[in-house]
């Protein structure tokens, strides 16, 4: 179901990206869309931040498919570089080239050779020059994942970049792009980013989906799935995130990415409905902490037996 | 029509206002993203409104909840979206720091102007159960550590012997040997100074521990100058930097004793750290920053306080070390309110009840040489 190019310019408001990021089975709440719609709109970087498993790498790709506009991921990590970001040479092609200039006895002129090293073909691009070259046929999606997790130097860097879309090549010369990408950066929150990086972006906090929305979630990711089971599921990811909840305090619990998964596990297991064997077999797709599924198994029952919330607003 | 636009402009600003009085970071660049975003939007319902200042306006999970207050007292209504708001994240419990075996000090020739004997005591023993002059001897041993300067990655690079390839460097040189990479030229990221901070609790409870761990800062001060900032938290945080760059630690330490108003006092451990951390540990103090804490952890105040404190502090430093002089003690556990509160954010829980472990803070905890200092006469 592919947009016509220039998908972005037709959409005329939030509640119309709604429906289309719901084509594109991603149920956005009404903060998520005009998020999304702003940061087209306005051509600012959108910073995502909420607990894992909430949606914000998916809530990236949906987007991207609204726009029809290819995804290009960086994924940050402790001691990621600029190297890894923006882009690298191709070193053992250069050397390759390098003998076999030797070989046809065109080694004469050094310097000649040497520039001729440090072409195009021979250089290796990242998913941030791969965003600007990207921009030839139309703004691609960046996304900037787990930003928390890179360092400052990084950030200062990425700064850098989100300020004037261009990178300088010693050797080649600078690039540039037509059209700068839609950029989504998403943080975990486990590592304060810095209000330079933040002031540049739209902030957008995702909270948990309500029981309602979470339900609907599954649903729409799993519809094989018996109703009264995506329910029950969706009922316990509630409690076992609602901080006021008796007994359940949990290192990590579960995103809406677990009980999907925990879903799709009680499928394949054959359950038309929550009962304590099934769940307590199937936990390993839900809670990923030994601490935590110890004191899960423990409430097991008082987990299963709770009636369902009521419907949120 | 023009004065109706210039009206609902005012109106808007005017919200920016109460939120900046209100404590969001709302900066003159933000307000203009938010006029921007309200343009872009339909504005004849108070939902996008809310959504265009809460995207453009905030910063981070705590502006949230300030924000939904200001929006319904100033609008009037309730906010669209009273969904939950940032928490903070729950952390996995901290890798607890176990000290190395104490190696053999048999060998060791003390001549400190104490007896071998009297030394090899006073090393292990906790400072808290000494008299006035072995403390004080303890006290000069202190002073006498040789603390080492953290260091961090950068993203520079540079030439080194081991490291990744230097593959730019590598073709340069195989050029001159006709294509055959002789020499395989290596770089590594290069490094600079990693700031260190201390946090020393002076209150009442921490009485017979205040002056070797101020002795032990002093020394870091010293070792690190211009990369370590040092505080004294009691009832009052004061900034003790400037005195402790005082070469000699006696006077040193007399220009500290003058400086801090509160010997001695109770400890209001959370309020400081926030104070703390809204005066230095946002503008980049703390950010990146070897952070490490000394208290036992009676906290008088609101221990919730500290755990949300601790937790900013824990996202803005590169680790957390707590020093609490009762771990030493058989069967310790944290179970005090303040201790417990901290807990999820420490990464480094050690004792520095003793000279001993004093060392193993300065050298083990904040990287150093365990040349000299002590076992130098």
């Amino acid at each position: 179901m592919a947009d016509a190019p220039g998908a972005a310019a037709a959409i005329t408001g939030p509640e119309q990206f709604a429906r289309r990021l719901d084509e594109h089975d991603y149920l956005a709440d009404d903060g998520a869309a005009t998020a999304c719609f702003l940061a087209v709109r306005m051509g600012r970087p959108l910073f995502l931040e909420g607990d894992a498993g909430v949606g914000k790498t998916e809530l990236a790709k949906a987007l991207a498919a609204v726009l029809d506009a290819p995804l290009i991921r960086l994924q940050c990590y402790e001691g990621i570089d600029a190297a890894q970001a923006l882009y690298d040479w191709d070193y053992p092609r250069q050397l390759l080239h390098l003998r076999a200039a030797q070989a046809a006895g065109a080694g004469a002129d050094a310097d000649q050779l040497e520039s001729g090293l440090y072409d195009r073909r021979f250089l290796l691009a990242r998913p941030l020059l791969r965003a600007l070259e990207a921009g030839a046929a139309g703004p691609g999606v960046l996304l900037v994942d787990e930003i928390d997790r890179a360092d400052d130097e990084f950030e200062a860097f990425l700064l850098e970049f989100l300020s004037d879309f261009t990178i300088s090549i010693p050797e080649l010369g600078t690039v540039r792009t037509a059209n700068p990408p839609v950029v989504v950066l998403t943080s975990n929150r486990t590592r304060e980013v810095h209000d330079a990086l933040k002031r540049r972006c739209l902030y957008h906090w995702m909270p948990n989906p309500g029981f309602e929305r979470e339900a609907a979630i599954i649903r729409r990711r799993l519809p094989e799935a018996a109703d009264r089971l995506v329910h029950q599921v969706a009922a316990a990811g509630q409690r076992l995130r609602d901080p006021d909840s008796e007994g359940f305090d949990l290192v990590k619990p579960p995103g809406v990415a677990e009980t999907i998964d925990w879903t799709a596990a009680l499928v394949a297991l054959g359950a038309r409905e929550l009962d304590p064997d099934t769940a307590a077999r199937s936990l390993g797709a839900l809670i990923k902490h030994r601490e935590d599924s110890e004191a899960v198994r423990l409430k097991l029952a008082a987990l299963l037996d709770g009636h369902e919330p009521e419907p949120a607003g | 029509m023009e004065r109706a636009a210039r009206d609902a402009i005012e109106t808007l600003l005017g919200f920016v206002r109460t939120l900046r009085a209100a404590g969001v970071g709302a900066d003159t660049g933000r307000a203009a993203a938010f006029l921007r975003a309200v343009d872009t939007l339909d504005v004849t319902r108070p939902e996008p409104v809310y959504w265009a200042g809460r995207l453009t306006l905030c910063s981070h999970g705590a502006d949230l909840a300030r924000y939904d207050a200001c929006f319904a007292a100033y609008f009037g209504g309730a906010a669209p979206a009273a969904a939950e708001h940032a928490r903070p994240l729950a952390t996995t419990a901290p890798a607890m720091w176990n000290p190395p075996a104490s190696d053999d000090t048999d060998t060791d020739t003390d001549t400190t102007g104490l007896a071998a004997g009297d030394t090899e005591v006073l090393r292990t023993a906790d400072i808290a159960a000494l008299t006035r002059e072995e403390r004080a001897a303890v006290a000069r041993l202190v002073s006498r550590i040789s603390a080492d300067r953290p260091r961090r990655r950068t993203r520079r690079l540079e030439p080194a012997v081991h490291g990744r390839l230097d593959h730019r460097r590598m073709l340069r040189s195989a050029l001159r040997t006709g294509g055959e990479p002789l020499r395989l030229p290596r770089r590594h990221r290069s490094t600079r100074p990693r700031r260190v901070v201390l946090l020393v609790d002076i209150s009442g409870s921490m009485a017979p521990y205040a002056d070797a761990l101020l002795r032990l800062a002093h020394v870091v001060v010293r070792g690190h100058p211009r990369h370590t900032e040092a505080f004294s938290v009691g009832t009052r945080l004061t900034r003790l930097t400037p005195q402790m760059r005082l070469r000699d630690p006696a006077a040193a330490l007399a220009a500290v004793a003058d400086a801090i108003p509160d010997w001695s006092g109770g400890t209001r451990l959370g309020t400081e750290l926030k104070e703390f951390l809204d005066l230095y540990g946002r503008r980049g103090t703390a950010r990146g920053a070897l952070a490490i804490i000394a208290s036992d952890g009676w906290e008088r105040g609101d221990a919730a306080l500290l755990g949300t404190q601790m937790a900013r502090l824990a996202r803005l430093a590169h680790r957390v070390v707590w020093v609490n002089p009762h771990k030493a003690q058989p069967g310790y556990a944290p179970l005090t309110a303040g201790m417990r509160a901290a807990w999820p954010h420490i990464d480094d829980f050690v004792s520095g009840h003793s000279l001993d472990a004093l060392e193993q803070l300065a050298t083990a905890v904040i990287g150093g040489r365990r040349e000299g200092g002590v076992h130098r006469a």
